[in-house]
């Protein structure tokens, strides 16, 4: 947060020529730009995190000039969700994770594009690139957000970490054409919240000043980890303020929420340990798909969920991860979200094994779901994940096993060689006779 | 009803059929024993709709009768009992409560109707045959841990029993995987198993015969159909369902051209395996095997706890070899191996490896290793 100090001076940096600036100032001496940050602690903070501003939109406005003064939307069609929402569109109300439907009620001269996610990965690619340069500590969080550690660059780059990411900012918007903002903190969960604060093209900066009074009147959902369920039991025992919660004993935390009492008890108070861990592997990989029409019929979501199985063990080869829990997760016309999980005898990253105990667990969801339930969505994850080597042991129950594990090797090799569509399994073809489809 | 019994055996008998009941019972009348009194027998029967334990006992029976009782109970009640009490159990003029008296003691137990008791039928059973108390034991102890608990694949939650031929012989085979160890066990087959369907026992029903058979040394007439299995020995009667599916073609999985024998003192080496795996970590317990001419080297770290090494001399003399595997396998195997030696078959470290008691070849394990 900028903080104001009446009483003596406080470092600060021009946000566009990087010069140091002392308060009180309006414009800098160097180049008259009155974009300044001021913080006591500026020269003294090094964990940052960085969060590209509607990144999706920001791509495909930097694409096409004439969309820079329109709302544009990029999402999956009609059906689908709101993925990125430019800063014209969220004045009107949009967000991402909206329906479509709902996001183009409010604002219905958007120009919706549909998502072109290697394009996104490109520059989000290009980025990291960038951040890499400053630091060798980058954690990558998804593919336009990541949390930078600073320490120990002011001897390299000759700059205070505030100076570094700034130019940085500066560079991505230059270099990518896309802009960024900042949260620049003492640890991990206080960078990321910063960098909401002054978004776009914000730089934010919570020191251990003002770390306290900052999160006390924030609520309590904002702590990373606080979900719907534990939110709602937080308010429930009447804890809905950070300061609330710094009532309590970490023990009674502990003991009332579990192992994530320690972590409330601890961020309460501005203190996070997590290191900003450049090799730090995602908890899960899934994927999932809208229909255009609400599906009831089961042959035809399991015909729907091939394609996602495959979707997801290229996800995971990619990235040579392997999972050891199976979710699927079914929505419903009614916004009804149902998950199936499913625990493996061992870690896999194929296709075929994900497909074939995904089944299961999807006519256990269909035939759990009440009479005439249809579907608008599917999805397919996987948690528990190991590093892509221990996946798909031999497996003594299973003979054909290892000759399934080659079959798929030698799909994706010719997949490689020739293209997605250059071969595919029988069970992907379109059945034109399924009466199911379109109900 | 009305009869009089003596606490031992009633309790005896009632600890054998009370272990069907689960715990949690979403159909009251299966949290009941069925008790049926007549001709100076009493007879207890427990079910959990896919396993049924009966169990003949003397009683004294002065008023023949029926009715049912919740089991644990009624097995809570009997167990408290003073040792030598006779106990007497009695039905009211209802039917409705279930009277139990010893000594000073009163109890007065709610009933459910004897029709809602479902009866687990054994039909028509065509295969019928006799095993020694000893051979099934046998076989259902060196299979029954490597029976698998993954739900999923439910056909490999129990043990796959059927006749094979070799070289002119004829065994009444048991196999168990849960994919990552197999337990292969043979024993002659008995006369009257020629042509017995291969059965799928689950894993719920081979822990209670197991328990059952503890004791005896009578033999233990097993009767077979595609779908139920009956076994009868000192008047107590099993009925399982049999698991429907089909068991894996197991016999493509174990190895035929391993050829690095490894000779290890089966009580040695399994004392080493557990003091070295102390140190594994509790999710992995993998541990090392370093096999050398002459020498073979158990080692295991954990970045938790530190690591170990200790080293033993076998009969080995191929080439050098590391390999991992779970320590917890190599112990359920080893307690298996009866003989002094036990013989490891390998092929390199990515390899299914064969473990046999030298002394004994009718059983078989393998094994897959870890990465380590």
């Amino acid at each position: 947060m900028r903080s104001q100090n009446n009483h003596d001076v406080t470092p600060g940096l021009c946000r566009d020529c990087t010069a140091p600036v002392l308060s009180p100032a309006d414009r800098c001496g160097d180049c008259g730009s009155p974009r300044l940050v001021f913080h006591r602690e500026i020269n003294d903070l090094a964990i940052a995190h960085i969060d590209c501003d509607a990144f999706y939109a920001g791509v495909e406005k930097r694409d096409d000039p004439s969309l820079r003064d329109r709302a544009v939307i990029v999402g999956g069609g009609q059906r689908g969700v709101v993925s990125a929402a430019c800063y014209i569109a969220r004045i009107k109300g949009v967000h991402s994770a909206m329906p479509m439907f709902k996001a183009l009620k409010l604002c219905p001269e958007a120009v919706v594009i549909r998502p072109d996610m290697k394009k996104y990965s490109e520059v989000g690619r290009q980025i990291r690139t960038l951040m890499q340069a400053v630091t060798s500590l980058v954690e990558p969080l998804s593919i336009d957000e990541a949390f930078l550690d600073l320490s120990g660059t002011e001897r390299l780059h000759n700059a205070s970490p505030a100076a570094s990411l700034n130019k940085l900012l500066q560079r991505i918007e230059a270099e990518c054409g896309v802009t960024a903002s900042v949260g620049l903190s003492y640890n991990k969960s206080l960078a990321k919240l910063a960098s909401d604060l002054d978004k776009p093209r914000g730089f934010a900066i919570l020191g251990r000043g003002d770390a306290q009074t900052f999160l006390a009147d924030l609520p309590v959902n904002r702590i990373w980890g606080v979900g719907k369920a534990l939110h709602r039991k937080l308010r429930a025992d009447g804890i809905s303020t950070i300061a609330q919660l710094r009532t309590r004993d970490e023990s009674a935390l502990v003991s009332r929420y579990g192992s994530i009492g320690h972590r409330l008890y601890n961020f309460s108070r501005g203190e996070d340990m997590r290191r900003v861990n450049p090799t730090s592997t995602p908890k899960n990989v899934s994927t999932e798909s809208t229909f255009h029409q609400d599906i009831a019929d089961l042959e035809e979501l399991k015909h729907r969920l091939w394609p996602l199985c495959e979707r997801l063990s290229d996800r995971l080869k990619a990235k040579e991860l392997a999972g050891q829990t199976l979710v699927l997760k079914l929505k419903s016309s009614k916004f009804r979200i149902t998950t199936r999980s499913q625990g493996l005898a061992w870690p896999t990253q194929l296709a075929e094994t994900i497909y074939q105990f995904a089944i299961p667990l999807l006519e256990n969801a269909v035939g759990d779901a009440p009479a005439g339930s249809s579907f608008r969505l599917i999805g397919i994850g996987v948690a528990s994940l190991g590093p892509g080597e221990e996946a798909d042991p031999p497996d003594l129950a299973d003979p054909d096993a290892g000759h399934r594990k080659r079959v798929e090797n030698v799909i994706d090799d010719v997949r490689d060689r020739l293209g997605h569509d250059a071969i595919a399994r029988g069970r992907g073809m379109r059945r034109k006779e399924n009466p199911g489809r379109g109900r | 009803m009305k009869l009089t019994i003596e606490r031992s055996t009633l309790l005896k008998a009632l600890a054998h059929v009370q272990s069907v009941v689960e715990r949690r019972n979403t159909i009251p009348i299966l949290a009941n024993v069925l008790l049926d009194a007549s001709d100076g027998t009493l007879t207890l029967t427990a079910t959990d709709m896919d396993l049924a334990i009966t169990e003949k006992v003397d009683a004294d029976v002065s008023q023949a009768g029926a009715s049912t009782a919740p089991a644990h109970t009624f097995y809570d009640i009997v167990r408290k009992l003073p040792d030598g009490a006779q106990v007497e159990v009695e039905t009211d003029a209802a039917a409705s409560q279930l009277l139990l008296r010893a000594g000073r003691s009163r109890f007065s137990l709610s009933t459910l109707p004897i029709e809602d008791f479902p009866v687990l039928s054994g039909g028509d059973l065509p295969v019928a045959f006799s095993l020694t108390a000893d051979e099934l034991r046998a076989v259902i102890d060196r299979t029954r841990f490597a029976i698998s608990t993954e739900e999923t694949r439910y056909y490999l939650n129990g043990i796959y029993l059927h006749a094979v031929e070799a070289d002119g012989e004829h065994f009444l085979r048991a196999v168990a995987t849960d994919g990552h160890r197999l337990a292969r066990v043979e024993t002659a087959l008995p006369a009257g198993a020629e042509g017995m369907p291969g059965v799928i026992a689950p894993r719920k029903a081979i822990a209670e015969v197991r328990k059952l058979i503890d004791e005896t040394t009578n033999p233990v007439e097993v009767a077979l159909s595609d779908t139920r299995m009956r076994l009868e020995f000192d008047g107590i009667v099993l009925t399982s369902k049999l698991i429907d599916g089909t068991f894996p073609d197991y016999e493509r999985v174990i190895p035929t051209d391993n050829d690095k024998v490894l000779v290890v003192d089966s009580g040695v080496f399994a004392a080493a395996v557990d003091r070295v795996s102390t140190i594994s970590s509790e999710k992995s317990r993998s541990i090392k095997l370093a096999v050398n001419p002459g020498s073979l080297t158990l080692s295991a770290t954990s970045t938790e706890n530190g690591s170990a090494t200790e080293e033993l001399e076998v009969g080995y003399s191929d080439s050098g070899l590391e390999i991992g595997f779970n320590s917890k396998y190599l112990l359920d195997i080893t307690s298996q191996i009866e003989g002094d030696e036990a013989q490891f078959i390998l092929a390199d470290p990515a390899s299914p490896t064969i473990v046999r008691d030298t002394a004994d070849d009718r059983a078989l394990y393998v094994l897959m290793p870890m990465r380590v």
